[in-house]
């Protein structure tokens, strides 16, 4: 009876350490630390000098971990994905940035492939105007033709007759 | 009888004229901007392809150091500047960091200077590593990695001599060590 007890008494007290724990986890969990996706949301707009054309999200040099663990700590202190950009950028220069902004001479990496493709439509379009141009007038070429060689056909047959 | 005249206006002389400007003014900004785009194309690939410095007189600079204090390199004529490029980051940078404390050691009262800007990192971990090596040279940040892109460093470490009149007497690129740093001071002292 007494060793019912105990186990008991042993059950109850391992439910409330569990609990305890358990509520404690999630107090825990419900500190401000970014997730790893936050992180990698402003990682993936940020280049590493060090190892260029990959994403800082997809880098694993230490430089790139360094640099993940400082947006971390930037989050974590309240700073905006803006002001963390902003940050790198100044501390290691615009290349940092996928995109960089449009000022001074980086406006002609934004305008220039658009204007360049709008440019190299108007030439197509222009150049197959000029070749239907030219088909029409050899079309109106032939016709003429055909005209001239039905007046020498009358011409011929009339001056026959007249003779 | 309208519709004649607009064909005239179109086949008269000046018409074919103007057309014939618009098409050239067409071509003319279309092949200069082809132009301006392979020439800027030809100065990036040259530029690219040119390497770190290696001789002349070094691009100048201003290094604030993490205690604060400011370098010029041109204002440093008439003393040897090594100037040092590492990271806490690059395990190479650790296999010449304490060569590089000795070289000071050695070196700081034969008016040599030794200057290290930590490239693309961040700065609790530049800290640890220079408390962690026990340096003591002045060492600052390289801020927008200014410094090191007219410097055209590949990596980190390189390491540039400067001589007492201000021209780039030599570049290690990649580790050094006490010896090969000491044989070029030691020449430019002699002088």
């Amino acid at each position: 009876m007494v060793k019912t007890w105990v186990t008991k008494q042993f059950l109850f007290s391992m439910f409330v350490t569990c609990m305890l724990f358990g509520s404690l986890g999630n107090v825990l969990a419900q500190d401000n630390s970014p997730t790893d996706d936050e992180v990698n949301a402003i990682s993936k707009q940020l280049y590493c000098p060090v190892c260029e054309s990959i994403p800082l999200d997809a880098c694993g040099t230490q430089a790139c971990i360094q640099w993940r663990d400082t947006i971390r700590e930037k989050l974590s202190a309240g700073w905006s994905e803006e002001e963390i950009k902003q940050y790198f950028s100044n501390q290691y220069g615009v290349r940092v940035l996928a995109e960089p902004p449009i000022k001074g001479f980086n406006k002609l990496l934004w305008y220039l492939p658009p204007f360049s493709l709008l440019i190299g439509s108007l030439l197509v379009i222009r150049l197959l105007a000029k070749t239907r141009t030219n088909l029409n007038t050899l079309d109106s070429g032939i016709s003429n033709i055909d005209n001239a060689d039905r007046y020498v056909d009358r011409i011929e047959n009339e001056l026959k007759q007249w003779e | 009888m309208g519709m004649s005249r607009i064909n005239s206006t179109k086949t008269s002389p000046s018409y074919s004229i103007i057309r014939h400007a618009k098409d050239k003014l067409g071509q003319i900004a279309v092949w200069t901007l082809l132009a301006t785009l392979l020439v800027f194309l030809a100065i990036k690939l040259f530029q690219s392809s040119l390497g770190p410095v290696r001789s002349g007189t070094p691009p100048d600079f201003t290094l604030t150091t993490f205690s604060g204090q400011t370098y010029t390199l041109s204002e440093l004529k008439g003393q040897i500047v090594i100037v040092n490029f590492w990271a806490s980051w690059c395990d190479p940078c650790k296999a010449e960091a304490a060569d590089l404390e000795m070289i000071w050691h050695d070196y700081k009262d034969r008016d040599v200077l030794l200057l290290g800007i930590d490239y693309a990192d961040t700065k609790d971990e530049a800290l640890t590593y220079l408390s962690t090596w026990n340096i003591t040279y002045p060492n600052g940040p390289d801020v927008g990695t200014r410094i090191s892109q007219s410097y055209r460093i590949r990596g980190v470490p390189e390491t540039y001599i400067v001589t007492q009149d201000g021209l780039l007497a030599k570049s290690f690129i990649g580790p050094t060590s006490y010896e090969n740093i000491a044989v070029i001071l030691e020449a430019l002292l002699d002088k």
